[in-house]
């Protein structure tokens, strides 16, 4: 079995947001200097769930994928260190600027090179733009089903079954395979790297693809291809007005705000 | 076009929302407004017309009440290249998040998921959604013809239900190969009476609850306010609460007329799911807390000692209110 996930490196979003700026005139998230580069939350619980597959199973090659900057080996070697066996990083300048569209594309032309892929996972969104499009786009792309906010993955008999997250509790869904699951935080914490993984990542390999190694052209891909125009990008206005009910005790915070409450009607 | 979810044989009020905000839309730049539902009989198909469809776009298979990815993406497809919408607009529940990118790469289309507003601009459609965990707002808008968004609760008011509308209906299709993932079961979980979803008002507790016993300090408040439990991310995570309890970005979108957050900080995330709550109590030990700047009335202090004083002090209030009443009743 071969098991690809789609991981992307992200500012840590544990990060106080005072470490973030907003360039609103370039349109730009800008971390402050120093602010550490983690994958992406989901797509790091993404492998936890690979890698309790491969436990289950017994036997699984385990396919760390990126794409990004060279900086973004940091991710693939991180997937490598918790138990990945291989990585893909796609790094080309054309695929800057690109979008959620762009990046499926790129991304499913990756695993359809890999030709044998069998599950394919990532996070229900990365951290930063929050959208949960791309898992779904691969698998749209690809003809292949595909199952969202998985909090619990399980293969066999070439069918895969999952635990879906739903308002109210959660649907049991089964899809045959290949088919592309993205991983809810209900999976639960994933595992950190272990000093064992970690000296053997250096040595695991890993390739990187550019656009013509994918068939794919410039216009396709980056910019070129991109179909969302970002209008603004901006900090929503915080109402600062809040009215803090001080009293010398605590019955007596609680009988203003009772009494706030009774006179704005919401008793 | 909308597309639209059933609750209990009803559109969902995030359903009534969104034909509310398609019909707005319409009126701008004219055409009229379809309404898919694959699972709708006779009477939700009237209530969707009454509601501001002029045309719903069915399957008529039961079944489909609930989501199912495979049969749902099917059956929006089929409608848009039937209809040919500029925009389709679905609600941001799980469902909805699951179909509109899938429907988007379908139909070669774009997507913009969670959005808290939709407008027009020069005759353009814009998407304004929260990203970088709620703290950061984007505003987009599409190359391609048609855009797919998925719209949070809350922001957007339904029409008041007009019985004398009248639409007409489409049956879709159900191309049965279209389906591969296969619903076995689905397990649901009970969290009281009042859906959160819908509720008036919300109690939520977050990481200063210190564990799972401050749920039941802040169920006795629900339970005289008549209200919903929520949750920030951490204690579900934490198993202090089931997950189905959790409002944020990744969570359920609230829009209660009251909010009140316990020992919740306000990060992004959470207020991403929040935010357009009329009203915010804050109560935080911590008085640094970034939910101040949210809320409209803060207590600085230990919620522990803070409730219990103040469902007293609801008590003695709407027994005093209910006393004031009789004596105005005698008079009169």
């Amino acid at each position: 079995m071969h098991i690809v996930v789609c991981v992307k490196q992200v500012p840590d979003p544990e990060a106080a947001f005072s470490m973030f700026k907003v360039d609103e005139l370039a349109k730009k998230v800008i971390p402050v200097p120093g602010l550490r580069m983690v994958v992406s939350p989901f797509d790091e619980q993404a492998l936890e769930a690979a890698l309790r597959v491969r436990e289950a199973a017994g036997e699984a090659r385990i396919t760390v994928m990126t794409l990004g900057a060279d900086s973004a080996r940091a991710a693939i070697k991180h997937g490598l260190a918790m138990g990945a066996d291989d990585g893909v990083l796609l790094a080309d300048p054309a695929f800057e600027d690109g979008d959620a569209y762009t990046t499926a594309r790129v991304l499913a032309a990756a695993v359809g090179k890999l030709g044998d892929c069998d599950l394919v996972l990532t996070g229900r969104q990365a951290a930063d733009w929050d959208a949960g499009i791309v898992g779904s786009g691969i698998a749209e792309l690809l003809h292949m089903p595909v199952v969202t906010f998985a909090r619990d993955v399980r293969v066999s008999d070439g069918s895969v079954r999952v635990e879906r997250v739903v308002e109210d509790g959660y649907d049991v869904i089964e899809a045959p395979l290949p088919a592309v699951v993205t991983v809810s935080n209900e999976l639960g914490a994933a595992r950190a790297p272990s000093l064992r993984e970690t000296m053997r990542a250096a040595r695991k390999p890993v390739v990187t693809w550019a656009a013509p190694d994918l068939g794919l052209s410039p216009s396709e891909v980056g910019a070129g291809g991109a179909r969302r125009v970002l209008e603004r990008l901006f900090v929503p206005e915080k109402n600062a007005a809040c009215e803090l009910l001080d009293g010398a005790t605590p019955e007596e915070q609680g009988a203003k705000l009772a009494r706030r409450l009774l006179d704005a009607k919401l008793l | 076009m909308v597309v639209a979810e059933l609750s209990a044989g009803k559109p969902t009020s995030l359903s009534r929302e969104i034909l509310g905000l398609a019909r707005r839309l319409a009126a701008q730049v004219g055409g009229p407004v379809c309404a898919v539902c694959p699972a709708a009989g006779a009477a939700p198909t009237s209530e969707l017309v009454a509601f501001g469809a002029d045309r719903v776009y069915t399957a008529d298979e039961p079944v489909l009440a609930d989501y199912d990815g495979d049969a749902w993406t099917a059956c929006a497809a089929w409608a848009v290249r039937t209809a040919g919408p500029a925009a389709v607009l679905i609600g941001h529940t799980t469902s909805g998040a699951d179909l509109a990118p899938r429907l988007a790469f379908r139909l070669q289309a774009a997507a913009a998921t969670g959005c808290v507003g939709v407008g027009l601009d020069a005759g353009m459609l814009r998407f304004t959604r929260p990203c970088y965990g709620g703290n950061v707002r984007e505003t987009v808008s599409f190359k391609s013809r048609l855009a797919v968004a998925t719209v949070r609760s809350g922001c957007h008011d339904a029409l008041p239900r007009d019985a004398s509308r009248r639409g007409d209906t489409v049956k879709i299709p159900l191309d049965r190969t279209a389906l591969r993932a296969r619903v076995i079961e689905r397990r649901r979980e009970s969290n009281g009476d009042v859906r959160l979803e819908d509720a008036r008002i919300v109690v939520a507790g977050g990481r200063g609850l210190d564990g799972p016993e401050g749920f039941e300090v802040l169920a006795q408040l629900a339970r005289e306010l008549r209200g919903a439990i929520g949750a920030s991310r951490v204690p579900c995570d934490l198993g202090w609460c089931p997950h189905s309890m959790q409002i944020g970005l990744t969570g359920k979108t609230v829009a209660p007329e009251l909010y009140i957050a316990v020992g919740i900080s306000g990060a992004g995330q959470h207020m991403a799911g929040c935010g357009n709550a009329r009203n915010i109590v804050a109560i935080n030990t911590d008085p640094e807390a970034a939910i101040y700047k949210e809320a409209r009335w803060g207590v600085v202090g230990d919620y522990r000692k803070v409730i219990p004083p103040l469902i007293e002090a609801i008590r003695a209030l709407r027994s005093d209110e209910g006393k004031r009443h009789e004596a105005a009743d005698t008079r009169r």
